[in-house]
């Protein structure tokens, strides 16, 4: 019993790193219609950044978000200027293709540049644990899932207490409306592609600081991502949110009951018989006929 | 136009069947060999990607079943090397369709986008079983096929060459049979505007699940094929994600719910990949430049080389022809010109 408490509790702390990947994820979804494939490698990207910062410039993790976030914010809003705006009809079917192919190039340019050995972050709340009731409770998984309520509360501010966060909703729900009243959408697009690819960066740190990982767990991520937004409802940040815990807890539970090796096929079968009787997700609204 | 078309497949034919008797050096027929594998999956997958407009990026979850199913089916009935293999693709391809109807069914209840979203999951999760199911499967040591030893040097792709041109004929004389008949109007009425073809009486959840599993079927059996042919599978192999992007690659870049496109993709594309392959077998280069390859076709060709060709070529007739006063719209008995029309007309949502 202990040791199921227990992964539930790891299960939890770690689905906030989750949401944060799959907000960025579902939030460039809501705004644009496109689904970002990219997202599992941009994550693996952030990733690498803190592993050099940290490696070559001994900075600390957590302080070395306060430079990859603003870059890859900024790498962000050049991937969508550069390949998405371009794309002008079939947006959403071809923005998967684009974005397949984005995540390809830096797969590759990660492997010619660090080679596809496994690689790990260091710092002493990586390795060290403290006991609360009875519960050993590594610093790192506190501390990212703080980073992770901290980055989405911030997020929620920018969503509904901000001008520019009322353009993005109205983008959200009519693109067209929206850009008849005056809001610029384009530009909006372009932030919000920054603001997703930027959360990848901070969960990228916080999955590399938990996790070993090397170019190709991207594939990894992806397929997890990707499930998270469909099980949550694709465009809603409340979904992605309570499906990344959601599947944490019942993967480690799984671990601990059954075997590791199912923990995320039990997952996966859950989503297939909740796509049976929602087909739009947890918190999802029904796709019409959209015009 | 008609004449030419025909003149064209025949030349096709030709081309396809003297290949091998001219080049019989065995490092140029393998490389015939996968492209006319990849032709004949992405002529399966257009089925029902192209006519229906629903993309599929899951497709090597059926290239797997395929695989896994040949491989299984040699091993439990002690099939030995030779001919017979051949014989069981039919069964392989079958098992892949069995696989594909109650997929098929879950992911098609959902629309386009996260339609293609539960494509990719359930690949994952049947990567997964491969990896996973070890009683079956034998994990991440894989499984070996019989290997035909007394086929030697330039014989050995051969046979195979040729089943796969037989296969790819199927899947060509389908999809050729879909698009001229009253269920393929229905499928490519799908994709115009799905809400307005059920109204108007296209049964379109059966017809997007017939094509769902016909597509599943072909790329089952070149699955199947292929694991006979590399003489061994492993889960990372047989389900490969590369595999779905090819697909959709070589389907974007010949043209989408076209006849030829499918083939032109893949007579374009696979000798350029293989050589990339041998070149850069190591490290990334491989990776970056076929995704360079994937983003200049896409920003630059969207529409794909047929659709484009055709476009032009209509312009062309249309601005020499015009004392003999040559319809603007063309005839419909023309399956890639009329799904050029359709396309034009279609709604961006």
């Amino acid at each position: 019993m202990g040791l199921v408490v227990d992964a539930v509790i790891i299960g939890l702390l770690t689905g906030g790193i989750y949401a944060l990947m799959a907000s960025g994820l579902t939030l460039i979804f809501g705004v644009m219609d496109i689904i970002n494939v990219g997202q599992g490698a941009l994550v693996i990207l952030g990733a690498y950044l803190s592993y050099v910062l940290q490696d070559k410039y001994h900075i600390d993790l957590f302080v070395g978000l306060l430079i990859t976030m603003p870059v890859m914010f900024i790498f962000g809003v050049l991937l969508e200027w550069a390949f998405i705006r371009p794309l002008k009809r079939d947006r959403t079917t071809l923005s998967i293709l684009v974005t397949f192919a984005i995540a390809l190039i830096i797969e590759g340019c990660l492997g010619l540049i660090f080679s596809n050995n496994i690689v790990q972050l260091h710092g002493w709340y990586i390795d060290s644990s403290f006991q609360i009731g009875g519960f050993y409770l590594a610093y790192i998984h506190v501390f990212s899932f703080v980073l992770s309520i901290i980055l989405l509360a911030g997020l929620y501010v920018l969503l509904y207490r901000t001008k520019f966060g009322y353009s993005l909703r109205a983008s959200m729900q009519n693109r067209t409306a929206a850009e008849l009243i005056g809001i610029n959408v384009e530009k909006v697009s372009a932030i919000t592609f920054g603001i997703g690819v930027a959360l990848a960066a901070a969960g990228g740190m916080a999955y590399g600081a938990t996790l070993a990982f090397n170019p190709g767990s991207l594939y990894d991520l992806i397929s997890r991502l990707l499930v998270i937004i469909i099980l949550g409802g694709m465009g809603s940040l409340r979904g992605a949110f309570i499906a990344s815990i959601g599947m944490l807890v019942i993967e480690d539970v799984t671990a601990v009951l059954w075997s590791p090796v199912w923990a995320s096929t039990v997952f996966f079968i859950l989503l297939v018989v909740i796509m049976l009787v929602r087909p739009q997700g947890l918190l999802g609204q029904l796709e019409g006929r959209k015009q | 136009m008609r004449i030419a078309k025909f003149v064209g497949l025949i030349l096709l034919l030709a081309v396809l069947i003297a290949f091998p008797q001219v080049f019989p050096n065995p490092a140029i027929t393998t490389i015939a060999c996968l492209t006319v594998f990849y032709a004949t999956a992405t002529t399966g997958w257009n089925i029902f990607s192209g006519y229906t407009g629903y993309i599929a990026l899951g497709h090597a979850a059926y290239f797997g079943i395929g695989s896994y199913a040949m491989a299984l089916l040699c091993q439990y009935w002690r099939v030995p090397a030779g001919y017979l293999p051949f014989l069981l693709l039919p069964l392989v391809g079958l098992i892949a369709a069995g696989f594909a109807v109650p997929l098929g069914w879950i992911s098609l209840r959902t629309r386009k986008h996260t339609f293609v979203v539960i494509t990719i999951a359930i690949f994952f999760i049947m990567q997964l079983m491969a990896f996973n199911l070890r009683s079956i499967t034998r994990g991440s040591t894989g499984l070996s096929l019989p290997i035909p030893s007394n086929w030697s040097g330039n014989f050995f792709n051969m046979p195979f060459y040729y089943v796969a041109v037989v296969l790819l004929l199927f899947a060509l004389g389908l999809s050729w049979w879909i698009r001229n008949s009253k269920y393929g109007l229905g499928l490519l009425a799908i994709r115009d505007d799905e809400d307005r073809a059920l109204g108007l009486g296209v049964k379109t959840g059966l017809s997007k699940l017939t094509a769902f599993v016909l597509s599943a079927l072909i790329v089952g059996m070149v699955g199947g094929l292929h694991a006979y042919f590399a003489e061994s599978i492993f889960p990372a192999f047989a389900f490969d994600p590369l595999f779905d992007l090819a697909l959709a690659l070589m389907g974007f870049l010949g043209g989408l719910g076209t006849l030829a496109g499918p083939i032109l993709g893949a007579l374009i594309l696979e000798p350029t990949q293989y050589y990339f392959t041998m070149k850069f077998s190591q490290n990334g280069y491989y990776l970056i430049i076929y995704g360079v390859m994937f983003l200049v076709i896409i920003l630059l060709l969207p529409e794909g080389i047929i659709p484009t060709l055709s476009k032009y070529w209509i312009k062309w007739k249309n601005t020499h022809y015009k004392l003999k006063q040559a319809p603007l719209i063309a005839d419909a008995g023309d399956p890639i010109l009329a799904d050029n029309n359709a396309s034009e007309g279609r709604v961006n949502p």
